[in-house]
């Protein structure tokens, strides 16, 4: 049984929606009452069926839509595209990750067959069938990395290791919270992370870093974080910060559960095996307060949660603004009694 | 999070005798599939079942990376080694199941090089077997600078000059050929990058000379795996697993842990990933450091060791292990 994909758009007239199934199978970020910044970097192993994870690359009933909302923020903005010229075999590296991966995931939707270095993929979400010689890029439309990551959810970062450090020399990242590739390109670990608050002091980064540096090919890893989003809006990038940036003025009591949004992003880190280069796909997942509060367990965590967010993390998160709006919205769907252990819903 | 890396379950397919030190491995997958694809450079642990003992040794892929349907490694014997090469010499033949990691890349290419400058000494050869057939599929530019005491002794030199000609050049020690080492790296075009793989000399000499001539030191990768070194047996506690453990004169310390039944993380079991570090708790006596991966004033400190190359003498040894 395939996938039904949705008819839906992240701009204008904000038609996203998730179905009850999603709902259910949303990565909620917060297993318990309170939230603290941590590394929390686990191995990307496939979880229980019906979750996110079910994939090591997971496609969603959102995948059409999210595809043509990427076409559409590139053709107005190419540099959330890039890759440096030492990047290419990181990029076919990167190609056949997801192939693979989503060929497996989904016989239904995709089937990749190669023989040698004669490959033919076939997407039929997207009515795509391309034959093409792996490795010579004058096979392809565009260039490994872009083509195969216009054809996947999540935004990609591929990174360079030399010196001890990754070097972000690559990307795809059209639906990024509030960061920007054509500021980070070349940009090494440390210097990309410049802006995070607290974490820096803890020496967080150090052992993230030492940890990313180690991770090995065939063992993946991942981690979750998040942040709260007005508007089912994928692209939040600081490019079209006059955009989005006024919405976070327009929340009402009246219009909390329709606006606001939790975003999750599942954050994966694999080595590419050509290259020695490492990915990060950053696969982002929205839900409106309306929708998340159908779970009871969901609704009475986040209240507490957003309620004692330290300041510095609220800030941070851009939550400032609305947060008192939220805070008291939330309030009225929390009795008081205890949530259960897990991330899960009840 | 997890020791070492994934598991891969081969078969050896062939071992051919080189020369009269180096003898050739193949491995396929007992599955028939096909091996993970690595980078050149990249290096597999291979997991020798010696009776009583598992000897796990790093060695470099020496194939191409285009071609994964098998592995190949070459082994130099070492006669007064721990045993590991001379188990591999004496008791692997065609047929036998044996089990070897993942690749783990700790010598890679830089991709940005407008150009590879390669210096191998002896069995050093093996990573650039691996780096110039990839950077050769891709037309990358690259030298080679082979150096090995005799002719004979010249491990593939005859193939690497039937690939690429006269993008490798030779030197034998007995016939007082030498590198002109200074006048090659002062020769170099700007976006040249370095690599040296050999012995510990080799590697410090090549190092310094380069430093010295201003190149920076992002544009110079060596390999130097350490072998562990035998030496007199000492006593260790673990303090978190809470046991005491005898490290034998031919068994390292990160041997001796992990026959204790710990499990340690470890890459390269040759001092060069940093992923053993272990901290000392408390000790009386001296530390031999043989890594590469702590920095000097570390090893002054005393309050971490590398276990898969370095070794204790003295009384007691308490590590967080
Ligand atoms: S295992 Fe790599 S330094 Fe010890």
């Amino acid at each position: 049984m395939g996938i039904t994909f949705r008819n839906e758009t992240f701009r204008n007239d904000f038609t996203f929606r998730n179905s009850p199934e999603h709902i259910r199978r949303f990565p909620f970020p917060f297993h318990e009452d309170s939230y603290m910044y941590a590394v929390n970097i686990e191995p990307h192993v496939v979880g229980p069926k019906g979750s996110v994870l079910e994939n090591l690359i997971d496609v969603d009933e959102h995948y059409v839509a999210e595809m043509q909302d990427r076409a559409l923020v590139l053709a107005e903005d190419p540099l959330r595209c890039q890759s440096l010229p030492h990047m290419t075999l990181a990029g076919w590296d990167l190609l056949e990750l997801l192939m693979e991966q989503q060929a497996l995931g989904y016989p239904e939707h995709f089937t990749l067959t190669r023989d040698g270095d004669r490959w033919r993929w076939i997407n039929r979400p997207l009515g795509i069938d391309d034959s093409f010689t792996f490795g010579d890029v004058s096979t392809l439309p565009y260039g490994p990395m872009e083509y195969i990551t216009r054809q996947s959810q999540g935004d990609f970062c591929i990174l360079d290791q030399r010196d001890g450090n990754l070097w972000m020399d690559a990307g795809m990242v059209t639906t990024q919270a509030d960061w920007s590739l054509d500021f980070d390109i070349g940009m090494n670990f440390f210097e990309w992370h410049a802006p995070v608050p607290l974490a820096h002091e803890k020496g967080i980064f150090v052992r993230a870093l030492k940890f990313l540096t180690n991770i090995q090919q065939g063992k993946p890893a991942r981690r979750l974080n998040w942040t709260m989003t007005i508007n089912p809006r994928l692209d939040t990038s600081p490019e079209n910060y006059h955009k989005w940036g006024p919405d976070r003025t327009t929340v009402t009591p009246e219009n909390v559960g329709d606006k606001v949004h939790l975003r999750v992003e599942l954050q994966s880190f694999w080595r590419l095996p050509r290259s020695n280069g490492i990915v990060f796909p950053i696969r982002c997942y929205l839900i409106k307060m309306d929708e998340l509060v159908t779970q009871p367990k969901w609704a009475r965590r986040l209240h507490r949660v957003i309620r004692d967010l330290p300041e510095e993390l609220a800030n941070y998160k851009g939550l400032t603004r609305y947060r008192a709006t939220l805070v008291e919205w939330l309030s009225k769907l929390d009795d008081g009694s205890p949530t259960s252990p897990g991330f899960g819903p009840d | 999070m997890s020791t070492g890396t994934t598991k891969l379950d081969v078969v050896v397919s062939d071992v051919v005798p080189v020369n009269e030190l180096v003898t050739r491995f193949h491995f396929r997958r007992r599955d028939g599939q096909l091996l993970p694809t690595f980078s050149g450079g990249a290096h597999v642990v291979v997991e020798m079942r010696d009776g009583e003992r598992t000897r796990l040794n790093p060695y470099s892929l020496m194939g191409s990376p285009l071609d994964t349907r098998e592995y190949t490694i070459s082994v130099r014997r070492d006669d007064v080694g721990r045993g590991g090469s001379l188990f591999m010499h004496r008791h692997v033949r065609p047929g036998m199941e044996m089990v070897i990691s993942y690749p783990v890349n700790l010598f890679s290419l830089d991709l940005r090089a407008r150009k590879h400058l390669m210096l191998a000494g002896g069995i050093g050869i093996t990573p650039f077997m691996a780096q110039t057939a990839q950077l050769a599929a891709e037309g990358g530019n690259f030298e080679l600078h082979y150096t090995c005491r005799t002719a004979s002794l010249g491990t593939y030199a005859d193939v690497l000059r039937e690939r690429y000609d006269r993008r490798v050049r030779l030197y034998h020690d007995d016939r007082d050929e030498r590198i002109e080492l200074d006048r090659l790296l002062s020769s170099q075009p700007l976006g040249t990058h370095l690599y040296v793989c050999g012995p510990s000399g080799m590697i410090g000499w090549v190092c310094d000379r380069a430093a010295a001539l201003g190149w920076p030191a992002e544009t110079v990768h060596f390999e130097h795996f350490a072998a562990p070194q035998p030496g007199a047996p000492f006593d260790v506690t673990l303090a978190v697993s809470g046991k005491t453990i005898r490290v034998g004169e031919q068994q390292s310390l990160l041997e001796a842990i992990e026959a204790a039944g710990v499990d340690p993380p470890y890459l390269c079991r040759g001092g060069v990933c940093g992923q053993c570090e272990t901290n000392v708790i408390a000790h009386d006596g001296k530390f031999i450091h043989n890594d590469h991966w702590l920095s000097e004033q570390e090893h002054r400190s005393c309050k971490k060791i590398m276990p898969c190359v370095s070794r204790f003498e003295g009384g007691s040894l308490v590590l967080e292990r």
